[in-house]
């Protein structure tokens, strides 16, 4: 029996690193490439500490397993042979407390990078922001927001609030801290544009909720009080996924929305679009009617 | 030999004065008593019945995850009104009660209450706690709370299927500030905020009990560094109780405060909940993430630290071997308790706090997985050389390193910032937390039942069932929990009542009916570990005062230890990790033996390589 022992405790990781090697052409991986640059260096952080600790985790696996199986055949050997008696080793400690803490430290070190761009506000790429608000005609100044719209969650949807033109220029203005009367609105349908670091302000009108962009590898809490800023950037032009992750109440798994990542012209066009639905006045070519 | 034999009567096999009545302990369990045995057996009994009850609610979850809005056996009866589905208001509810269960009436009480109290004064040789009544008082006020809890899940303004506390174990505020916030924020909050607070004053009434016995009560002899893992467990635990839980019961009572009186802790002006009028006031809500973490992370430890010192008792004495490293394992002990309180910003990464608090909570997180590590190596290397006996102890025991090594190994996942970014509340994080607390805690109390019934009941318990029972409770584990780690890589979030909305996890589906079936196979296993310990009562293997030739001190009072616990007052001699001794002839030396020569102990003897 206690051969089967030693087996079972062998073949389980062994089954579990044949599972993990099996899941991304089984579906059970990351939902497709990553589909933003900074979402690549995520995935590469996460393959970096997937292989260390895949290593670590067979390495101590396979050390347990040969113990198990030594003991198991030393009991055979010799019944009135005794156990090593040892209280353990000096050396052997230090090895492996002071080799741990340099892959450790190692690891936290290598992530700052990716964390400070990701969040860190004077580490956004602030130049590129700028240069798509102004190719998309922003009236702007030096302090005007860098945010191209405000994402508020409730329960359970996404508002979304853009800018809207100016009535005499038709011109793009900057999003305002405070909803203005040109302001355009949207319920569950983000449009951005693509190829470029963009930047939204993230609110919740009640409760907490989460911004999850699972193709794009971003989740920001939303939380109330706070306006939290992001940046994303998208690769391709096509419609994304949009969740929420964070507990919200009984409808937390229904905030469904989507994200639209589009051209610059697309998007211009998209804003035109709301701009003419939220301003139709619902009298339909007045003059014909006056006509007739 | 005879003349210790005559002393300490440890190789005592067979019989004792005290065996008359095996189940004395068992018979005082549904009255007030202040023996600490008593109080730990029925903290054990209580904690098992209150596993069943976790598991029940887990397998609820579990349901509708693999056959979403499919009528729900036996409970679909409730919601007959709504043809028999479950509601998204009642399955908030499953995982919320879920977790609150198993956390506060499983895994922290059967730790620290049931093996705390029933191991403590055995193994340091005092005849009872400190403090006996408070003893007494902390385990009976586990069922106010249990009470309390019992409330919250079916009493909100009414009674109904749609109650219940909806706001997660972690009760993030506003969802559990404001009642209007969702279905389950009105009573059924109060109620829940209730018992957590009652929870807290148990584990608080146990923690100072437990830091005066072992400090004050040891036996003579009986040094610090002479102590059993098991006692530094609980000993390091019970200072990370007294330290944290004042944080968590005065949040608690913020919270109260806002909900009852009004006031605005944890809740900013002008939030709309639910069309009702805006809030006023200027609180913030990720204060209490704050307050809460910072109890509710070193709680976490409270959950592994005891069961990491009995896995290194039950592993040397199973292994014939002395404990490699006692020092390093103690030290590792303390150092992670002492990070433990400096990493709780760990599950506030992408909160919206200051990103630069990220960084610093990154490098203490990462860094708390080295004296994890140390541990894995030294329970690896207490196996190394030595005799192992493949019994259901030392089966659960090894299961609790494997499954620990996962566990940890997936911390460092979350706990590298970028990538928590993806991974956060996804059920990468479900299967990292049920890696430690299923797979290394239970499977060590597993074991820990199996090592120390015949301490409470003497007799043992069955090999083979228990052996069956670890069969499958670590194969329905694995086939439930490891592939979590795949659908957290998948993108799948957790506390959702129905992912299958978004086409991306669509694929999913036949991978959460596997894992339903062996979270089924899992939960049923455990209806073997009770039926073999109420079976081994009347028809276990009689057992003497030192079943296992163990070393430690409890091994030296009689089976079950009377009133009083030691006939004979123990004097120590030496740390209970002496097996083998190659000068002698028995593999194991009690701790109470006196030593027969003059010449000292040779404890720093050049030790030979295994042969």
């Amino acid at each position: 029996m206690k051969w089967f022992w030693c087996c079972f405790f062998t073949f389980w990781p062994i089954l579990a690193v044949i599972v993990c090697l099996a899941s991304p052409s089984l579906g059970w991986w990351f939902p497709g490439a990553s589909a933003s640059p900074l979402g690549e260096r995520i995935d590469d952080l996460f393959y970096m500490i997937l292989i260390i600790s895949a290593i670590t985790f067979i390495g101590t696996q396979a050390g347990l397993a040969y113990v198990l199986f030594r003991g198991a055949a030393d009991t055979d050997k010799d019944p009135s042979h005794k156990a090593w008696f040892s209280h353990g080793s000096h050396e052997l400690e230090v090895i492996w407390s002071v080799v741990p803490a340099f892959i450790l430290l190692f690891i936290a070190l290598y992530q700052m990078d990716v964390w400070a761009e990701y969040r860190v506000k004077d580490a956004f790429p602030q130049q590129k922001m700028r240069s798509v608000l102004e190719r998309l005609g922003q009236e702007r100044d030096e302090d005007s927001s860098l945010a191209l719209a405000e994402v508020t969650a409730r329960q359970f949807e996404w508002r979304i609030r853009y800018p809207g033109f100016d009535p005499e220029t038709g011109d793009l203005l900057p999003l305002m801290p405070e909803p203005q009367a040109t302001d355009l609105y949207a319920v569950n349908d983000l449009h951005l544009p693509s190829s470029s670091p963009v930047m939204i302000n993230l609110k919740t009108m009640d409760v907490q909720h989460s911004f999850f962009l699972p193709e794009l590898r971003i989740k920001q809490d939303a939380v109330p009080g706070l306006v939290i800023p992001i940046w994303l950037e998208a690769n391709e032009q096509r419609t994304y996924q949009l969740l929420c992750a964070e507990l919200c109440g009984w409808g937390h798994y229904k905030m469904k929305a989507r994200f639209v990542a589009e051209s610059e012209e697309d998007f211009l066009d998209y804003l035109h679009r709301l701009h003419e639905e939220q301003n139709y006045d619902r009298v339909e070519n007045s003059e014909d009617v006056a006509a007739e | 030999m005879s003349s210790i034999a005559a002393t300490a009567g440890s190789s005592d096999h067979g019989h004792s004065a005290h065996g008359e009545d095996r189940l004395a302990l068992l018979k005082a369990v549904p009255f007030w008593s202040t023996d600490h045995k008593v109080i730990g057996i029925q903290f054990l009994l209580t904690t098992i019945l209150m596993l069943m009850v976790g598991g029940a609610l887990a397998l609820g979850v579990r349901w509708q995850l693999s056959f979403p809005w499919e009528n729900m056996p036996i409970l679909g009866a409730l919601f007959a009104n709504a043809g028999g589905q479950v509601s998204p208001e009642f399955y908030t509810m499953l995982f919320t009660m879920h977790a609150t269960v198993m956390i506060f009436l499983v895994i922290i009480p059967v730790l620290a209450g049931a093996f705390g109290n029933f191991l403590i004064p055995l193994m340091i040789g005092a005849d009872d706690m400190a403090f006996p009544i408070l003893n007494a008082l902390s385990y009976w006020i586990m069922w106010p709370a249990a009470f309390c809890f019992a409330a919250s899940m079916v009493f909100n303004d009414g009674l109904g299927p749609n109650a219940g506390p909806a706001a997660g174990w972690t009760s993030y505020p506003a969802l559990s500030a404001i009642p209007e916030a969702a279905p389950g924020s009105g009573w059924a909050q109060f109620w829940w905020l209730l018992g957590v607070t009652l929870v807290g004053v148990s584990s608080m009434m146990g923690s100072v009990n437990y830091m005066t016995t072992i400090i004050n009560m040891r036996a003579p002899g009986l040094t610090l560094f002479r102590m059993p893992m098991t006692i530094w467990g609980m000993f390091i635990t019970a200072i990370l109780q007294a330290f944290a839980l004042p944080v968590l019961t005065a949040a608690g009572f913020m919270l109260m405060a806002d909900r009852v009186f009004g006031t605005c802790f944890f809740v900013p002006s002008g939030l709309v909940v639910n069309n009702a009028a805006p809030t006023v006031g200027g609180g913030q809500t990720l204060l209490w993430q704050h307050l809460f973490w910072f109890y509710s992370h070193p709680a976490v430890y409270i959950m592994v630290l005891p069961a990491m010192g009995m896995v290194s008792d039950m592993l040397s004495c199973m292994c014939r071997k002395p404990l490699f490293g006692y020092k390093p394992m103690v030290y590792s002990l303390a150092a992670i308790a002492g990070l433990g309180f400096i990493v709780w910003g760990h599950h506030m990464f992408i909160s919206g706090m200051n990103p630069a608090l990220g960084m610093t909570f990154m490098v203490s997180t990462i860094m708390i997985a080295l004296p994890s590590a140390v541990k894995v190596f030294n329970w690896i290397g207490t196996i190394w050389g030595g005799r192992p006996v493949f019994n259901v102890v030392f089966l659960n025991c090894v299961a609790f390193i494997s499954m620990f090594i996962v566990g940890g190994l997936s911390g460092i996942f979350m706990a590298a910032v970028p990538v928590d970014i993806y991974i956060h509340d996804t059920y990468f994080i479900v299967a990292h937390f049920h890696y430690v607390l299923f797979g290394a805690t239970l499977f060590g109390v597993f074991g820990a039942i199996q090592f120390w019934y015949p301490k409470m009941f003497g007799r043992y318990m069955s090999e083979g069932w228990g052996k069956l029972h670890f069969f499958l409770s670590f194969a329905g584990f694995n086939g439930t929990f490891f592939p979590m780690h795949l659908l957290g890589v998948a993108g799948m979030p957790r506390r959702y009542a129905d992912p299958y909305l978004y086409p991306y996890l669509e694929h999913l589906l036949p991978l959460n009916q596997f894992m339903t079936l062996s979270a089924c196979v899992m939960g049923f296993a455990q209806f073997i570990l009770i039926g073999n310990i109420i079976l081994s009562w009347f028809f276990g293997k009689k057992a003497g005062r030192n079943p296992w030739n163990a070393n430690g001190l409890e091994w030296t009072a009689p089976s079950p230890p009377g009133h009083g616990n030691f006939d004979i007052p123990p004097i120590v001699y030496r740390g209970p990790y002496e097996y083998s001794h190659p000068d002698r002839e028995s593999d194991f030396w009690p701790q109470t033996e006196p030593p027969e020569a003059p010449k000292p102990v040779p404890q720093q003897d050049p030790e030979p390589a295994p042969a």
